[in-house]
């Protein structure tokens, strides 16, 4: 049995959905290791006692040098933990770590993975989710950023004894990048849009006024998407963007509302478990991927939705 | 930005020439390869020429010398993505044309690219798009700053440079913050669809990109051999690829005042709420 290395850039008290699914799909393997580039606090650690890991590798950053702390320190954990595969999240910053550090190293990268199977064949989505494909690494140490909703969260064991161990890493040798500045993003309460189980997203027909959109997303405790023409007219932030330019999306549940579902829509949505639609124009293309559409206007579907869901579950 | 750079900049702009996302893509059942045909620019690198472009008009234009070389590699179709990119301002062109290219993953793309790369030789700064449309892996720009040892700027949702100091400094995201980077060249830069809005070329411009030269080259030129590239130089392998069945059209109802209510019961149904 292969054993597998989860890495971590950051990790707060409470792991992220992304996390946990990562040491969940590791804890199939026999004596992982999670390697942490920041400080993992008692709480944390509890957590990932949970999974079955039987290692936990800190080293903890110093300074303001972009990327360059994640690479040593995986490098250094890759190196003593001998690991055949290495999990990372999908995110743009673990996914170029993990690919440095494949060719660094001379391992192999794939990125967008569902799945990695005990034989370490990876199944990974590939244009737009429009295929599946199966893929494995030709030789070395296999890095595989594994994408959200993909693995099940399932803690496998309780009390595990985890053994914590201070990581000693080389001075980076990377050509260097300094933080000059850092601004926090605007808090949501909503759930991650990637991760999220539900995705309200809302379009061009949205005519200027998420509200309603956000709305529906909150009776439904799910995340707030946009189109592309929604982001590009100012009416919400570009980081709410899907499709073939933003982040793709796999939840249980999809609402688009007032998106024509062209082709480049489509690739970051086609993959969720269950599509549901409203749009004006009856020939609009999201009804022919739609397990439920309604031709109609949504200022006045998502409000009569969103109050008939609080008041089933009042 | 300041109004002129001291030395002349030599900048590579990376192009891709991959399947029209507006239509239908397939994967080959027997060769497990993307059918290219019908293939056009990436549209994401669009993004890097116009930041090249822009980058060297603010530093006094082509005429202070510096350079915008769109390079590309792959099979002979691959040449039409560098002409669109000297259509929109690049100087020149540079072309590795190598049939045993085809089927490389980001390992073998990575060792290709950074090996033309110092081919060109004394490349101040490398100019990519946030990621390609075909693959989506997003990862070779991050590669080549390793293979290379430039300073990796990525995912740039802004971009300035200063001429004096060669600093150039992006935003980028980077988990629940957006942080500003900065580098001194050489560097390896990779910008998001946020990041400019992309010249349309006009008449002028396609005609006096008819003028500009493209250079071809080989592997044996850039000192890679065949197995080092492709399938034989890739460290991973494809086992299969399956076309996902085409999602079915499920009820559409019209709605006459009560959708919302058969929307929550649909949910219902579907044990989603």
């Amino acid at each position: 049995m292969p054993s597998a290395l989860v890495f971590f850039n950051e990790l707060s008290d409470v792991p992220s959905k992304a996390q946990r699914e990562l040491l969940t799909l590791a804890s199939r393997f026999d004596q992982s290791t999670l390697a942490v580039a920041s400080e993992v606090s008692q709480d944390a650690q509890n957590v990932v006692a949970n999974y079955g890991l039987s290692k936990l590798l800190v080293a903890p950053s110093q300074g303001d040098i972009f990327v360059d702390h994640a690479l040593s320190v995986l490098e250094a954990a890759v190196k003593q933990s001998a690991s055949d595969v290495v999990l990372v999240a999908n995110d743009n910053f673990n996914r170029e770590v993990a690919a440095r550090m494949a060719v660094r190293l001379d391992g192999a990268v794939i990125t967008d993975a569902i799945d990695v199977a005990t034989d370490l064949v990876v199944t990974k989505d590939e244009l737009a989710g429009s295929y599946s494909a199966q893929a494995q690494s030709t030789g070395g140490t296999l890095f595989v950023s594994v994408k959200p909703n993909s693995i099940d969260d399932d803690p496998q064991s309780s009390g595990q004894q985890l053994e914590v161990q201070n990581l000693a890493i080389q001075s980076a040798t990377a050509a260097q990048v300094r933080v000059v500045a850092t601004e926090a993003k605007a808090v949501s309460d909503r759930p991650k849009l990637t991760e999220a189980r539900v995705v309200v997203a809302g379009g061009r027909g949205v005519n200027g006024d998420f509200g309603p959109v956000e709305d529906l997303a909150d009776a439904l405790a799910g995340a707030v998407g946009a189109s592309r023409a929604a982001t590009d007219a100012g009416w919400i932030t570009h980081d709410a963007q899907i499709g073939q330019t933003g982040v793709t999306v796999s939840p249980q549940l999809f609402i688009s509302a007032g998106i024509s579902g062209a082709i480049q829509q489509k690739a970051g949505m086609q993959t969720s478990k269950c599509i549901v639609a409203i749009n004006k124009d009856v020939d609009a293309p999201v009804f022919e991927i739609a397990d439920f559409g309604i031709v109609g206007d949504l200022s006045k579907v998502l409000p009569q939705a969103a109050e008939e869901i609080r008041r089933r579950q009042a | 930005m300041t109004e002129e750079t001291t030395a002349p900049l030599k900048i590579v702009v990376l192009v891709k020439h991959v399947p029209d996302v507006q239509f239908d893509r397939h994967i080959d059942s027997d060769t497990l390869r993307l059918d290219r045909s019908e293939s056009v620019l990436s549209e994401l690198d669009e993004y890097a020429v116009e930041a090249a472009v822009a980058l060297v008009e603010a530093q006094g234009g082509f005429a202070a010398g510096h350079e915008v070389i769109a390079a590309t590699m792959g099979g002979k179709s691959a040449s039409n993505s560098v002409k669109r990119a000297l259509q929109m301002g690049a100087s020149s062109g540079i072309h590795l044309n190598d049939d045993a290219l085809a089927g490389s993953d980001t390992v073998a793309t990575s060792k290709a690219l950074a090996a033309l790369i110092e081919h060109v030789g004394a490349v101040d700064l490398v100019v990519t798009g946030m990621s390609s449309t075909d693959a989506e892996t997003s990862v070779v720009p991050a590669q080549l700053a390793e293979r290379l040892n430039f300073a990796q700027l990525t995912h740039a949702l802004a971009i300035d440079f200063d001429g004096a100091s060669r600093e150039v400094t992006i935003r980028r995201d980077h988990a629940e913050r957006t942080l500003s980077l900065a580098a001194t060249l050489p560097a390896v830069l990779s910008v998001t669809d946020q990041a400019n809005e992309p010249r349309y070329p006009n008449f002028k411009a396609i005609m006096a990109a008819k003028k500009k030269s493209i250079t071809e080259v080989s592997l044996a030129d850039i000192s890679l051999s065949a197995a080092e590239v492709g399938t034989a130089g890739s460290r991973t392998s494809v086992l299969n690829a399956t076309e996902r069945p085409a999602r079915e059209a499920g009820t559409v109802i019209n709605d006459s005042g009560q959708a919302g209510i058969a929307l929550v019961d649909f949910l219902a149904e579907q044990k989603l709420i």
